[in-house]
């Protein structure tokens, strides 16, 4: 017999596309899709149970169907769609998977649980070490938001894990994700026709490609090949780092700095007219920056990420079109300037 | 002579097609007679030249054209955002190409900064540079890092742990990343060192640049001699560095401790000059440097348990001191005036 997976979560792109990929994968024999509201995209074929995640009666969905893996996504940053608050977001992060995870316990037939997290736990401070490892103790801890809210996740992960030792619990960390049909807040960020940030700060970034978010869940939620273990915590990041600048740069997006003060005024601005969620925890990783390791990922999960945090970027912009300042033009203009200046400089 | 001139140009290929354009620009003008073209074409490049290079040689202007080629092909990568920061944000373009090209009249000319023992630094793998630190502005930092990236053979680049105040401020913790410095932690000077990179540390920190002027020269506490331990887990050698000169830049004669807390930071100097003159104040006092680098002490040959152990690390903490503080002393006999 097959395993049943249930995935929460998948009205929302990653969810969707998780779902479309996971029934494909030999051994598995139903896949059931969980949301609080049903979603746009079709899901392959896969079983959608309209539940919530904070009633308990997701513990009779789990029950009913003989789940034996769980793969928890409904943990985000921001509301889907427009109607959406951050109160509903934060509930659904925290009291959802408080939920959700008691209703694992009472289920005997849970084998495996994937959590997606986020790599926001390590929260950012200029006094953190410049790449944190999975055991980092982060300097400051979140005060709020979706910072907090992963980070009260994954200490309930983690007593569910106590009680149940015999249900494998993976938790990946994810850095930013970006990709085509990314719907992330950083993402929304990087739509903006002009790019505001810190004046004086130049963050580091790192990215994951969708693809590659779908194939570490994948594989974080079967069997673990030979020498591989996939329960534990882990960070998920692609190599190397952006700089914010940078990023804006192969975006050929304008910047414009604001003093730190003033960035919070900026965000509320933003927030308040509902052109996106610009929270303190996004300031925070827009002025300090964060990278992971990643050695975890590669030596113990075996999983090699097929894109760089650079070819992710790339990636993700080719879909958003060019901005206000292309790089190909910048690129001409300079050659143009090239091709003219030594006779400007002989006309002199 | 005549063709002699247009030849360097028509060797960047850019530039020939330049030429070709001004080519075309002057046969557009006089279509009809074919004979007098060339000496037209001939004049402009005359006059591109100026009058010098009647007489110079080729190479300076080709030197320039090759310059500007490189310069523009630099400003095209920045702009188009097509270059590499490693982990930690270290862009090593922007470092050798901008920020040192900034920082070297400091270095040759105002300072004019002498570098001794530049052997004792490994051609290759990793090292870690223990320095003394004064001077009320941490500018011997940057110095240190100027002296090896110049003289060393290898043109290596140490990789500096700064305070994390450095991290707080604005656009300055932009500029240190940048110039491959990190947070005086012990897992960042880990991996760097695991990296086999030179790492720079000054283990004094804020106590060593803050101290008054009276105090010159005297090595305050090396912190709990961490460094010592990780150097002796990464299995790095160590490299004493005095470094004299530093400290009279900018005499700290003062420190307003109410206005420091106040600000947030840990001193605030008060120097014959500074608050008194405004701006001017801020310009530091051009002393004549010199910077020593000692002998590595090797650390291979402890074992792994001895990263851990109190004796082993207080003791080479000591040796290290002592060689530094020495080593000032030697320095500061030898030297025959502050400023030359």
């Amino acid at each position: 017999m097959g395993k049943v997976v249930l995935v929460t979560g998948v009205a929302r792109q990653l969810g969707g596309r998780f779902v479309r990929r996971i029934q494909r994968e030999p051994d598995v024999d139903r896949v059931i899709g969980v949301d609080a509201v049903p979603p746009d995209h079709h899901l392959g074929g896969a079983e959608f149970l309209r539940a919530d995640i904070r009633h308990p009666a997701i513990a009779r969905v789990l029950a009913e169907h003989a789940v034996d893996t769980v793969v928890h996504m409904d943990v985000n940053g921001t509301p889907l769609g427009k109607s959406g608050s951050r109160a509903t977001v934060k509930e659904t992060n925290v009291i959802g998977t408080m939920q959700l995870l008691g209703a694992c316990q009472k289920t005997p037939s849970v084998r495996r649980l994937v959590v997606k997290s986020s790599t926001n736990v390590y929260g950012s401070a200029p006094r953190d070490p410049a790449i944190f490892t999975e055991s980092t103790p982060p300097k400051s801890l979140p005060s709020g938001g979706f910072a907090k809210d992963t980070v009260e996740v994954e200490g309930y992960v983690r007593g569910f894990a106590r009680r149940r030792p015999d249900v494998a619990v993976c938790v990946l960390r994810f850095a930013n994700i970006l990709g085509p049909c990314a719907d992330s807040p950083l993402a929304e960020y990087f739509s903006l026709p002009v790019l505001p940030t810190v004046l004086g700060f130049d963050p580091r970034l790192q990215f994951v490609h969708e693809d590659d978010a779908i194939e570490v869940l994948r594989i974080a939620a079967g069997e673990p090949r030979r020498a591989t273990l996939n329960s534990g915590t882990f960070n998920v990041a692609g190599d190397g780092v952006l700089l914010l600048s940078q990023a804006a740069r192969r975006l050929g997006r304008p910047t414009l700095p604001f003093f730190l003060p003033t960035v919070t005024w900026v965000g509320t601005a933003l927030r308040s007219v509902g052109v996106l969620d610009f929270s303190p925890e996004q300031i925070r990783l827009l002025t300090h920056g964060r990278v992971v390791q990643t050695t975890q990922m590669r030596e113990t999960l075996g999983f090699h990420p097929r894109y760089t945090t650079a070819e992710a970027f790339a990636d993700f912009a080719r879909s958003r079109g060019t901005g206000l300042l292309p790089p190909e033009t910048l690129a001409r203009t300079v050659d143009r300037i090239a091709a003219v200046l030594p006779a400007g400089r002989g006309q002199n | 002579m005549a063709d002699a001139k247009v030849i360097p140009f028509g060797e960047e290929p850019r530039s020939k097609r330049k030429s070709k354009r001004v080519g075309r620009a002057r046969t557009n003008q006089p279509p009809v007679p074919l004979a007098p073209v060339p000496p037209q074409r001939d004049e402009p490049a005359g006059t591109a030249e100026r009058a010098e290079p009647a007489g110079a040689p080729r190479e300076p202007d080709g030197g320039w054209d090759r310059k500007l080629a490189n310069g523009l092909s630099f400003l095209r990568r920045r702009v188009t955002g097509e270059y590499e920061v490693d982990d930690f944000g270290y862009d090593q373009e922007l470092t050798d190409q901008v920020l040192m090209s900034a920082l070297r009249p400091f270095y040759e000319k105002y300072f004019r900064v002498e570098v001794k023992g530049i052997e004792n630094i490994p051609e290759k793998g990793a090292a870690l540079i223990v320095s003394n630190h004064s001077g009320t502005v941490a500018v011997d930092g940057l110095m240190l890092q100027m002296a090896i990236h110049d003289q060393h053979p290898a043109n290596r680049n140490v990789r500096m742990l700064a305070a994390d105040l450095v991290f707080m401020l604005p656009v300055v913790n932009e500029l240190a990343r940048k110039f491959g410095h990190t947070l005086a932690c012990v897992e960042d000077a880990q991996k760097l060192l695991e990296r086999g990179e030179l790492v720079g540390v000054m283990p004094e920190g804020f106590k060593g640049v803050g101290k008054p002027f009276s105090e010159r020269y005297k090595l305050q506490r090396f912190g709990r001699g961490g460094f010592v331990s990780t150097a002796l887990r990464a299995g790095a050698p160590i490299v004493p560095c005095s470094i004299v000169g530093a400290e009279e830049i900018y005499p700290m004669v003062g420190n307003a401790k109410t206005l420091a807390r106040l600000l947030g930071i840990p001193y605030f100097p008060l120097t014959p000059t500074f608050p008194w003159l405004g701006p001017l104040g801020m310009v530091p006092l051009p002393t004549k440097w010199t910077i020593q680098f000692g002998e590595p002490i090797p650390t291979d040959g402890y074992s792994p348990e001895a990263a851990d152990d109190p004796m082993v690390m207080f003791n080479l903490t000591d040796q290290v001191r002592e060689t530094i503080q020495h080593t000032l002393y030697k320095l500061l006999v030898q030297r025959r005036s502050v400023f030359f």
